[in-house]
């Protein structure tokens, strides 16, 4: 019998009487003898705990980038968790509970996922946020989506600057209909060229995607992007490091009409893609075309404040076939890693890691350039994220560093054979920069 | 009631330090820089923790009681699985990191996805969907795909049961397809004339949950699936339900094409208060070359990530999937191997047919013609009549100290109370939810407004949905 099955015998056969039949077998008789199982299932034999741990730890072992000093970005960065971040995590209230389904007692997490949106809202300066998206290029392919039913226009543009994998997921959900994606290049500045996208949007879009920062680290510039774009009544999307946020200004506050983003960076472990979370923001005016849960304050019969899910009309549930998304099961265990990662960063601490990020990166990003052969490739300002273009090939330089120990930058081979984008955390010390820039620099030479 | 963060937040407090900076400083470009504040709380570790621990303390729980939400496979999660997830050089991996350097993290989802193929009947797997709507559109995705490429773009329905779960249409609108409603009979499956008349030259797929949303199986599984076959069409499963079907019988097997798995649910991987989950979608071979990337390949060399987009549908994430779910599901199946998930599903079975047996004394358990499986919808139709709601029922189980059944779904029950115990309960346990259904059946008839008034001994009392939408609320005022 196995640990977590409490009934064993006596009890089956107990229930068996009451139900009226003689074996287990007879609740069987609705599925039919042909689509019967005949034997048992050909799966490895059962461990114990103990031996399962064995097992992990030697799975462990073998994942050798976990000794790696990480310069790689490109979609998930290496933060520094908290330590209360998995205390409260794996607590059991939260984490074996569904979705709050019966608010009056899921007042723990829709309280807390009010608090998400409240912060998410402020850090993108909108005015609403919903309770979180799956990553955050799920969560940009659903506010273009948005944008679509918001505009009635079928036509998205996207910067060919956004991370590819995000192009590639819009893609995947937006190809479906009589829907369209145009992509806009970008300029030798690593910045979008305004121009080419005023071209593409004759005739109307739904919306412009942007990232902000870019793919590049780039910093756009959202405030001309938004103009042109509600000229020919599309919606400003912007995707944006959150991180970022703590330095650059709120996207919502430069006319972007949609803001979403992805949420690893607040918090949660980079566990090889996931589980990360998206986000989502955006206007009083559209909230309503919104995916995704909401949650909004009540007062119960005596006049107590409390919470509960809202606005559930846009929802599968509900709308079916006319809902604005699919999704139902989100990532609300990690919004709730970004929510208690707000809070114990707080106003002051936000700030502090986005800046040392800002100052660190911009370290790596000279010392790089101080190396024989190494060049800048855009000259746009960028945040935390850069790319430098190597004289040697970036995935031989990639490989070669890694036996040294470092995760070194991701070559970009759209950008050419040397292109390599790095990304500089608040984690990485002065000493760790200098060995890498150092590094790479001996390899460089060492080619050369 | 506990104050929102921001009530405990004074100027100056911050709850993380953060290494002296030991680099030269650059000047971030006013033109760019943040105007205002954000507006995050300030407050210290101790505040934080004693605010979320207090709201924890308001959240019922999977250890907290029985939580019979059908649909859902309210089962326990074991605690090892959260200490394997966590183990540092599982958590730490950049998900860009060459595939050498993760042979751990690659040899688990490799096992896990052989696993699964092996428990469904089908030859070929992708981790990638977070959720089982998300492995819903990678399903529909993958069989509109594979009718482009034999010319038959122009099938453009889905057929699915008045029963279906709503994500089975909504998916359906997003894929760009239509939905097509298929009745159900007077025994709540799958009405087979129906079906016929309507499966036919535009058919493109059809969406089913075997069990289907009464806990019913459907029967007549083999036929409905040569209908759809003969007229062109691939058949979906969706997987809410696999807990009743652990070693006995597998989709697969059925004449489905693919189906999605609700690691969530089915192999007890927590839910975390609305996810994370995992949607892994297992396919056959000819599906198989449209699945998105990040599918895991073994190799001489070791285990190898396929990138490439070749025929692929494409991407839905931006990288591999839940990835710390995934290890947990792989923790559940090793632990339990072929014979325990078979006793999974044999407990579950029972459970919720011992549940029905005593439970329909008191309520009505329309569409009862036989066992059901891992659960049952019964009806308050009788109830309302009296004036008491399944929604008030649902209320007053949280007063007894359980959590609600799923209500009013399926659509095509009234006042519908979906129940399901899963294995992981008690016979202990399980009677006393049927005693508390019996006292409210009781109190029904003598002392209605304690159904209708409920919940009392909650930490809030019933909250008032409608003034949440007409006044809505849904961040903390801005207060500078």
């Amino acid at each position: 019998m196995s640990t977590y099955i409490p009934n064993g015998k006596a009890q089956r056969k107990q229930m068996l009487d009451v139900i009226g039949v003689e074996r287990f077998e007879d609740l069987l008789s609705p599925i039919p003898e042909s689509v019967r199982l005949k034997d048992e299932l050909d799966l490895p034999a059962p461990v114990s705990e103990l031996e399962l741990v064995k097992e992990f730890k030697e799975f462990a072992a073998a994942n050798s980038s976990a000794d790696l000093i990480c310069f790689r970005g490109a979609g998930a960065y290496d933060h520094f968790i908290p330590s209360a971040i998995d205390n409260i995590l794996t607590r059991s209230e939260f984490f074996t509970a569904y979705t709050p389904y019966q608010a009056e007692v899921s007042q723990g997490t829709l309280q807390a996922i009010f608090e998400y949106q409240t912060m998410i809202a402020r850090l993108t300066g909108c005015d609403a946020a919903n309770a979180c998206m799956y990553d955050g290029a799920s969560a940009t392919a659903e506010a273009a989506l948005m944008a679509i039913r918001a505009t009635k226009k079928k036509r998205v543009l996207v910067s060919g600057a956004l991370n590819p994998r995000t192009i590639d997921v819009m893609h995947t959900y937006i190809d479906n209909g009589d829907f369209e994606i145009n992509e806009v290049p970008f300029g030798a500045d690593g910045l979008m060229d305004i121009e080419a996208a005023r071209q593409l949007a004759e005739g109307g879009v739904a919306a412009l995607v942007l990232q902000y920062p870019n793919f590049f680290g780039s910093i756009e510039d959202i405030q001309a992007a938004a103009d042109f774009v509600h000229e020919f009544k599309g919606l400003l999307v912007v995707t944006a490091d959150p991180i970022a946020l703590g330095v650059i200004e709120a996207p919502g506050k430069l006319g972007a009409d949609i803001v979403v983003g992805e949420g690893q960076p607040m918090g949660i472990a980079m566990s090889y893609g996931g589980p990360y979370v998206g986000f989502m923001a955006t206007s009083t005016k559209l909230l309503r075309k919104m995916p995704g849960r909401i949650v909004g304050r009540t007062e119960d019969r005596a006049g107590n404040t409390g919470y509960v899910l809202t606005l559930q009309t846009r929802e599968q549930h509900i709308r079916r076939a006319k809902a604005t998304s699919n999704i139902c099961s989100n990532q609300a265990l990690m919004a709730l890693a970004n929510v208690i990662y707000l809070t114990l960063a707080g106003e002051d601490g936000f700030a502090g890691v986005a800046a040392q990020c800002w100052h660190k990166s911009h370290y790596l990003f000279d010392k790089l350039l101080g190396i024989d052969g190494v060049t800048k490739v855009f000259d746009a300002p960028f945040c935390r994220e850069f790319v430098v273009n190597l004289p040697v090939s970036a995935e031989d330089a990639a490989e070669a560093l890694e036996e040294k120990g470092y995760l070194a930058g991701l070559p970009i081979h759209g950008l050419g054979e040397g292109a390599m984008m790095l990304t500089v955390t608040e984690k990485r010390t002065r000493e760790e920069i200098d060995g890498f820039a150092d590094a790479l620099g001996e390899y460089i030479k060492g080619v050369k | 009631m506990e104050k929102t963060i921001f009530q405990y937040s004074s100027p100056g407090r911050t709850g993380i330090t953060l290494p002296v900076l030991d680099v030269p400083e650059t000047a971030i470009p006013e033109e760019f820089g943040r105007k205002q504040p954000i507006g995050l709380p300030q407050v210290t570790e101790g505040q934080a923790m004693r605010h979320f621990v207090r709201l924890s303390t308001m959240n019922f729980n999977i250890e907290k009681g029985l939580y019979p939400l059908g649909s859902c496979t309210m089962k326990y999660n074991p605690r090892l699985h959260e200490y394997l997830a966590r183990i540092e050089r599982l958590a730490a991996v950049h998900p860009l990191s060459s595939a050498p350097s993760v042979q751990g993290t690659l040899q688990i989802m490799h096992e896990l996805g052989e696993s699964l193929c092996e428990i469904t009947g089908f030859d070929a797997v992708t981790l990638q969907p977070a959720a089982g709507a998300q492995g819903e559109f990678t399903g529909v995705m993958l069989i509109k795909k594979w009718q482009i490429e034999r010319g038959q773009g122009h099938r453009d329905e889905v057929l699915m049961p008045d029963s279906s779960h709503g994500t089975n249409p909504a998916t359906t609108t997003l894929a760009g397809l239509k939905v097509v409603s298929v009745k159900s009979d007077e025994h709540g499956r799958v009405d087979v004339e129906d079906l016929r008349s309507k499966a036919g030259e535009n058919t493109c797929a059809f969406m089913l949950t075997n069990p289907n949303t009464l806990g019913i199986f459907e029967s007549n599984i083999k036929e409905i699936t040569e209908i759809v076959h003969n007229a062109g069409g691939l058949n979906y499963m969706d997987g809410a339900n696999m807990n009743a079907l652990l070693g006995i019988a597998r989709p697969g097997d059925m004449g489905f094409d693919a189906c999605h798995l609700n690691l969530h649910k089915t192999f007890s991987t927590p839910h975390g208060g609305g996810g994370p989950g995992s949607g892994a979608v297992c396919c056959t071979e000819t599906l198989g070359s449209f699945l998105p990337a990040s599918t895991v390949k073994k190799t001489q060399d070791g285990y190898v990530l396929n990138n490439g987009r070749g025929r692929s549908i494409g991407r839905l994430m931006a990288f591999h999937g839940n990835v710390g779910v995934l290890y947990k599901a792989y923790a559940y199946i090793r632990t339990l191997g072929a014979r325990g998930l078979r006793e999974v599903s044999e407990v579950a079975l029972i459970n919720a047919n011992y549940m029905k047996a005593r439970i329909k004394e008191y309520y009505e358990v329309p569409n009862d013609d036989g066992p059901c499986m891992h659960e049952f919808v019964a009806s308050g139709a009788e109830m309302a009549k009296k004036g008491v709601k399944t929604l008030d029922i649902a209320k007053r189980l949280l007063d007894y100290g359980f959590h609600a059944p799923t209500i009013y779904f399926p659509l095509i029950v009234k006042e519908a109370l979906m129940i399901e115990p899963t294995e992981t309960e008690s016979l202990e346990s399980i009677d006393s939810f049927i005693d508390a259904m019996i006292a409210i059946a009781g109190e029904i008839d003598e002392k209605p407004h304690l159904v209708t008034d409920a919940p009392v001994n909650t930490p809030v009392l019933r909250l008032d949905e409608v003034k949440a939408v007409k006044d809505l609320c849904l961040v903390e005022p801005v207060e500078f």
